[in-house]
């Protein structure tokens, strides 16, 4: 058995180690050894919680009898999951840690004795609010995480849910968690305690139907965000200094991707959250529209006709491209175009796919050097030079729109100047509209040829024909 | 006058927050879904309420209403950690420069 203190002290390495881990995730080189401090911080954690209860019973065994079975679960998890699916394990992997703040808020609740608060009926104010925000956001994080991870693995539809008077019920619901907590720090009653979670439940779920599929980045990086509050709400009952520390990082991390992402769509944060965007509503007069353009659309031959007489090629990959699963055969692509001597660099928009890096990490599956692939601010002048743009899966991100016509709603967001490049290379499976529901003004410019297709199967065939 | 030690915590956790600010804002874009998988992992130290809550139960019987509350804790928070350290490392590990791409 160590001392409080000790153990204080302890606590404050692993928060340390914690906040190397990330720090090292500023550059890929640094990046493993930063997750070693990590997981360094998290052993110290928990063998010093051991060693500071100091209870070598027979339930220590149950304990780590549970931690094993997790640890093989989550291992099972981690090792089989496709990294396409990122942004749902991801959002799962929240819902988990909201659910265990919220049991931890329980057992305290119960059994405040076991972590010095006090006894049942009579806990100290301070906790006792501590613990009902920790429950609380813990208990949105949960709900909202699993509504986020039914919309990203299709079981619910990523359409958005909109109702009238769902901002006000919300607001009500806020209002009244706000109100039970009041009531639970004088009347110290478990039912309000119960109500409180319950209804916490109800807000997170609420609070993520409106949200439409695109909008998936911003979801999950607030998740993110809840669940560092939610830990560090706990942090504050147990006075941890591990679980603070940890908790205002993950926050604060979870808010700036949140910003990033809100930026990267020049969205407010509050718009996004109010949801209802990217509802179907006036794609028919669209359509009508559409047929009057005129379109040029070419096969896997003219496109590998195009590129093997470029000089530099810019791939702009997207959603689409996770969807398809067509990386690999991508990479191939790009593998028989460097035979040929000619430059190809990847170019990526903060919001490509449904999470922060979404298509970095699917690129670096296929093994794309990172050093080729790069960013909206860096990348985006070179389009005026290169000759061929390949966008594949992507669509609203590429919208000249944005730059053009105040009356569109994607107005402002920062896009890839793709319409620059000498030719443009697009591959979608139809004319349809991208989540936005607006028209890509790209599709009708003189220098863009549409390849109808499915991204994987078109790019095989480009392989195919680039011999 | 004494100062109340929940200041004391409170100042750990403001500036934690400006720490994590600055830390996070120099994570690479490339890096920042591996950012999340990895904020992910250490949310789960979480684990330590759960272990205190379910090594409570041992003074009358080692399953009670509080601790199994905590032992559900612990499995979920070790899915987390175990989950989330290991998918993290495995895309760290795919994060190649140019010159290595040479198996």
């Amino acid at each position: 058995m160590i001392s409080a203190n000790l153990a204080a002290i302890f606590y404050l390495v692993s928060g340390i180690l914690f906040i190397l881990a990330l720090r090292g995730l500023s550059s890929p080189d640094t990046s493993r050894q930063g997750n070693y401090f990590g997981i360094a911080g998290m052993i110290i954690a928990i063998v010093v919680t051991f060693l500071s209860i100091g209870n070598f019973s027979t339930s220590l065994v149950y304990v780590i009898i549970f931690l094993v079975i997790g640890g093989a679960i989550g291992a099972f998890i981690a090792f089989k999951i496709p990294m396409t699916a990122m942004p749902e394990l991801v959002a799962g992997f929240h819902s988990l840690v909201g659910l265990a703040a919220v049991f931890v808020a329980i057992a305290a609740f119960l059994n405040p004795a076991a972590f010095n608060l006090g006894n049942v009926g009579d806990i100290k104010l301070a906790s006792l609010i501590e613990m009902s925000i920790g429950a609380a956001v813990g208990a949105i994080t949960f709900s909202g995480s699993i509504i986020a991870f039914l919309k990203l693995r299709g079981i619910m539809s990523g359409a958005p849910i909109v109702f009238s008077g769902q901002h006000i019920l919300n607001l009500v619901l806020g209002i009244s968690i706000f109100v039970l907590i009041f009531y639970l720090c004088k009347t110290q009653s478990t039912n309000i305690f119960w109500t409180v979670i319950i209804i916490s439940f109800l807000v997170g779920v609420l609070l993520i139907i409106p949200i439409g599929g695109a909008d998936m980045p911003v979801v999950i990086s607030m998740l993110n965000s809840y669940s560092g509050w939610a830990a560090a709400g706990i942090g504050f009952t147990l006075e941890n200094t591990a679980l603070i520390i940890t908790g205002a990082l993950v926050g604060s991390s979870g808010a700036i991707l949140s910003y990033i992402m809100c930026k990267a769509m020049n969205r407010s944060f509050v718009s996004v959250i109010l949801g209802g965007f990217g509802a179907d509503n006036s794609t028919d007069d669209k359509k009508e529209k559409k047929d009057q353009k005129p379109v040029k659309s070419g096969n896997a031959e003219d496109a590998a006709f195009l590129m093997k007489n470029a000089s530099s090629v810019i791939i702009v990959p997207g959603y689409g491209m996770a969807v398809a699963q067509a990386q690999h055969a991508l990479r191939e692509m790009v593998d028989k175009l460097k035979k040929n001597d000619i430059k190809v660099t990847y170019a990526i928009h903060p919001v490509a796919g449904r999470m922060p890096g979404h298509m970095n990490v699917l690129l670096a599956e296929a093994n794309v050097p990172y050093d080729e692939v790069f960013e909206l601010e860096d990348i985006n002048n070179d389009f005026a030079n290169s000759d061929v743009a390949f966008v594949i899966g992507a669509n609203d991100v590429t919208n000249p729109v944005a730059k053009t016509d105040p009356k569109s709603p994607i107005f402002g967001m920062p896009v890839l100047d793709v319409e620059k490049c000498k030719s443009v290379l697009f591959v979608k499976r139809s004319l349809s509209p991208g989540y936005a529901g607006i028209d890509n003004e790209l599709f009708y410019k003189d220098n863009t040829l549409m390849l109808f297709a499915d991204a994987k199967k078109m790019t095989e065939d480009i392989v195919k024909n680039l011999d | 006058m004494e100062i109340d030690p929940f200041i004391f915590r409170l100042s750990i956790f403001i500036l934690s927050i400006f720490i994590g600010y600055y830390v996070v804002w120099s994570v690479t874009p490339s890096l920042h879904t591996p950012l999340m998988s990895v904020t992910n992992a250490i949310s789960s130290v979480i684990i330590v309420g759960a272990i205190i809550a379910a090594l409570a139960g041992a003074s009358e019987s080692i399953f009670n209403t509080s601790s199994i509350f905590g032992f559900i804790a612990i499995i979920l928070a070790a899915i987390n950690i175990f989950g989330g350290f290991l998918v993290t490392q495995r895309m760290l590990q795919m994060y190649k420069k140019k010159k290595d791409k040479k198996k």
